[in-house]
């Protein structure tokens, strides 16, 4: 067997893998917080308990309608993005007075109604989701053996956030947004929509989310608590990240994944930890994060 | 961030009152001092009637969660700083103090004390890492701090794990008093409850609070004046775990028993539910939102699921339509700050 | 003071392109504007002059709906717009320059200039802003924020000539600017009357808006406590300096 600093490089080149494939998803949830904060000041609490939902519609639309896994991955997210209209057009539209920690507790409340919800509906344990075919099966590469579906989950969500980095960095769109984040009222007086674009952004937002939720159930199962654990994580990334930067939370997201990758193999009890500890440095030696403007 | 949740609420007091004669409510008067001295007593004689009505052993955990919650407003409504990570102190004062009282054998007293350092070291640590960000950020720093101290928890062998510490005995108070019996125990929680009121009162109406106050209310402003505001952040921060803790490990002793769930993020989201229900930034708030939510509980623990389902909808209904909670209705009926 | 419009009124009895009565404002808690009340005809350009704190600059917000509690009426080409959100006023034709120019940072100066949507046919090509102001066009992939305070002004006044807008809202322009930025500022506002945009300037200047204004409305305490018509203000002089304390 072939090793590298001791270890079996099988077993790090796997860790290393399932990293990315973590840090995928704190990419693309930390982008949507990051964006929804930019505009609406509001940081989603919801979010993981969306990134959830997007997982159970999936499962719901095979099991129930028969619809596979590529129409979920456009679906779940419309879905999801649809309940986030709802959301913010009812809810969150009454808080932009308010101070920010206000949207904070209500996010969490709805959190909490989602995740109870679904767990009203379909229990505890976890629900599998089946790899589609056409991503079965993996590759032996000469250092590992890299599934397909997980080397699919790592090029499409780094397709997604480079997608979104370019709407929001290079198109009119794009614009609206990063000049409504700087001063919304005077937008508002060129005459654009900028309520429409607050809950065009929260939407788009949770869809990603959704996104995310979709990718990540055939990996783990589909359960409830799903995105109970990992938005609190997200936090850690966003606070490490700083919320100024679209690039910065994509890179953030998944180079933290990657060195969560590499505890598990050098500390595996750190592994559910380290995150935290990097969050404290950074704290301690940049308090702004990584890619912060210190306001 | 000077814009703290609890002017926010003063805001919105000030709005939908107008400029009336009740307005302002300024809780330096003197008026509102006796006022506060009568509502303290009618809690005191609360606490001696209520044991004759409802059972004892509910009325201890009221008063632990009331006395948690009371902690955590210090910090939000005199600090400004929103923690969402408050059942780490909690809980790791639960564990402190059951071990302690278990392996060392330690008496209850002794054993909530060593719960009480415990918190406070730690309110120590999260706190000044916690205090070098505001507002949004401050909140998610201490609950991700806080699920770090979870996952500790869940490893660490002397918590036992899944499976908490069980069976924790309640001991002899001073080595002489057997608290086995309800009734004797409910006087000792009645006491620290009480203690840590007043404690809290006096820390509010002191210099050091007031300092609090200005902070709050204008943290350049304070910051021009000399203050080092760092300092006194992070000083109400541990006096806030450090309560945490008290209540912490008197409910350890109380229920004979530390688990996961009172380190969990849940408990976090449960004290800031039991304030908001109470009215954040009102004095005695906690103490009835500690009531309501642990009645209603209570009543619905057979329901599983639901009761976070309602826990949430509580959290919607009370942001968006009922920022004051309980006390605040009340105060401002009363015209009185409470 | 009784309705000053009148008292100057010339011989033309067009409706005013903007009319402005009973206006009041407030921010948060505290009363700004106590009834304004003032005209402007098309094709005109009107300079609001005032002490700082006069309500100058909240006048402009509350006609462009920037203000969240106002009251009164502000007319514009006949239709009430003081219920409008101020989106819905921008898009019935009027554009706004705010005093601290507006210019955003996260946006390069190109995407600056195309980022108010054109809300009427008519507006400037990007040819003849380029046209009129060069640096534009030379500078148009940096960073909004890093240009000069000038440079600024300029992308502000330009990005909203691009919409079409017929009536532009100005708020000191030459505020914190060198003299001969100041002059240029100068030039392009003769330059767009003669263009037939009608203008309304808040000023501190009296100076520079001599050269540039047909008429001056004087702000005092949230009121138009007087109005001078440019020829006059020579003779007028010395009110002038008690409204303003120089």
């Amino acid at each position: 067997m072939t090793t590298l600093f001791g270890f079996p490089t099988q077993a790090l080149f796997g860790q290393l893998l399932l990293g990315l494939i973590n840090g995928s998803f704190y990419a693309l949830l930390s982008l949507g917080l990051a964006i929804i904060f930019g505009l609406l000041n509001i940081i989603n609490f919801a979010h993981g308990a969306l990134y959830m939902a997007g997982a159970f519609v999936a499962w719901i639309l095979l099991n129930h309608l028969g619809l596979g896994y590529w129409w979920s991955l456009l679906l779940a997210p419309v879905a999801v993005a649809l309940f986030g209209v709802l959301i913010e057009r009812t809810l969150l539209s009454r808080l932009y007075k308010l101070d920010h920690l206000y949207g904070l507790l209500l996010t969490f409340g709805l959190a909490l109604i989602i995740q109870g919800m679904f767990r009203l509906q379909f229990g505890v344990s976890g629900l599998p989701y089946a790899v589609p075919a056409e991503l079965a099966g993996g590759t032996r590469l000469p250092f590992m053996y890299l599934p397909t579906y997980r080397g699919w989950v790592v090029v499409a969500s780094l397709a997604v956030c480079l997608t979104t980095w370019l709407l929001i960095e290079k198109t009119k769109l794009g614009a609206y947004l990063r000049a409504a984040t700087e001063n919304p009222a005077l937008v508002q007086t060129f005459g654009v929509n900028v309520p429409l674009l607050l809950t065009v952004t929260y939407a788009f937002g949770v869809g990603l989310a959704a996104l995310a939720g979709v990718l990540a159930a055939p990996i783990y199962t589909v359960s409830p608590m799903m995105g109970a654990d990992i938005i609190i994580v997200v936090f850690a990334v966003v606070v490490i990240g700083g919320m100024g930067s679209i690039m910065g939370s994509i890179v953030t997201g998944f180079g933290l994944g990657l060195v969560e990758g590499l505890t598990k193999v050098f500390y595996p009890q750190g592994s559910t930890t380290v995150i935290f500890v990097i969050m404290a440095i950074v704290l301690l030696t940049k308090p702004a994060g990584l890619f912060g403007r210190s306001s | 961030m000077s814009v703290t949740a609890e002017p926010a609420v003063m805001t919105e007091t000030a709005e939908t009152q107008g400029s009336g004669p009740d307005a302002p409510i300024r809780p330096e008067s003197r008026d509102a001092k006796r006022f506060h001295r009568y509502v303290m007593f009618a809690i005191a004689v609360a606490l001696v009637l209520l044991p004759f009505g409802l059972y004892p052993i509910f009325v201890m955990k009221v008063l632990c969660f009331a006395l948690f919650g009371l902690a955590f407003n210090l910090l939000l409504g005199y600090g400004g700083l929103l923690s969402f990570g408050h059942a780490a102190f909690f809980g790791v004062a639960g564990y402190v103090s059951a071990h302690a009282a278990k392996v060392w054998g330690l008496n209850p007293e002794f054993a909530i004390l060593g719960g009480v350092a415990a918190a406070a070291a730690l309110g120590l640590c999260i706190g000044a890492l916690a205090i070098r960000r505001q507002g949004i950020y401050f909140a998610m720093i201490t609950l991700a701090l806080a699920q770090m101290v979870y996952f500790f928890s869940l490893q660490a062998k002397f918590t036992g794990g899944e499976d908490g510490i069980q069976g924790v005995p309640r001991g002899r108070l001073f080595g002489v008093i057997d608290l086995q019996d309800d009734r004797v125990l409910y006087v000792l929680v009645a006491v620290i409850f009480m203690a840590g009121l007043l404690m809290i009162y006096r820390i509010i109406h002191s210099p050091f609070g007031q300092v609090l106050k200005a902070i709050r209310d204008n943290e350049p402003r304070a910051v021009s004046l000399g203050y080092r505001v760092n300092r006194y952040k992070l000083a109400v921060f541990v006096l806030s775990a450090a309560l945490a803790g008290l209540a912490g490990g008197t409910k350890a002793i109380v229920f004979q028993l530390a688990s996961l769930t009172d380190v969990h993020w849940s408990m976090s989201g449960e004290v800031i539910l039991i304030t908001l229900v109470g009215g954040m930034g009102a004095i005695f708030g906690p103490i009835a939102g500690a009531f309501v939510i642990v009645a209603m509980e209570s009543y619905l623990a057979p329901f599983g699921a639901w009761v976070t389902i309602i826990q949430g909808a509580v959290f919607v209904v009370c942001v968006l339509l009922f920022r004051d909670g309980v006390v605040g209705v009340l105060s401002r009926l009363l015209k009185r700050p409470l | 003071m009784g309705d000053p419009a009148a008292s100057v009124s010339p011989a033309g009895t067009a409706a005013p392109l903007l009319a402005v009565d009973r206006l009041e404002g407030w921010y948060g808690e505290s009363h700004v504007l106590h009834g304004m009340a003032f005209d402007v005809r098309e094709g005109e350009v009107v300079t609001l002059l005032g002490r700082n704190g006069a309500g100058k600059t909240t006048t402009l917000k509350a006609i462009v709906g920037m203000l969240e509690k106002r009251r009164g009426s502000v007319v514009f080409e006949g239709v009430e717009t003081i219920g409008l959100p101020s989106r819905k006023i921008a898009r019935r034709g009027l554009g706004y320059v705010p005093e601290e120019r507006g210019v955003f940072a996260s946006l390069n100066v190109y995407e600056n200039l195309m980022l108010p949507p054109v809300v009427r046919p008519g507006g400037m090509s990007l040819e003849a802003i380029y046209q009129l102001f060069p640096n534009l066009k030379e500078r148009s992939t940096s960073q909004g924020t890093k240009l000069s305070g000038g440079e600024q002004q300029m992308l502000a006044i330009a990005r909203i000539l691009r919409t079409g807008a017929k009536l532009i809202l100005l708020d000191e322009p030459t505020e914190g600017l060198a003299p001969v930025i100041v002059q240029q500022i100068g030039e392009t506002i003769r330059r767009l009357k003669a263009d037939g945009y009608t203008i309304v300037l808040v000023e501190q200047n009296f100076r520079f808006a001599q050269t540039v204004a047909d008429r001056h409305v004087v702000i005092e305490l949230g009121r138009v406590v007087d109005e001078i018509p440019n020829e006059a203000l020579e003779a007028n002089l010395e009110k002038l300096h008690a409204y303003l304390g120089v």
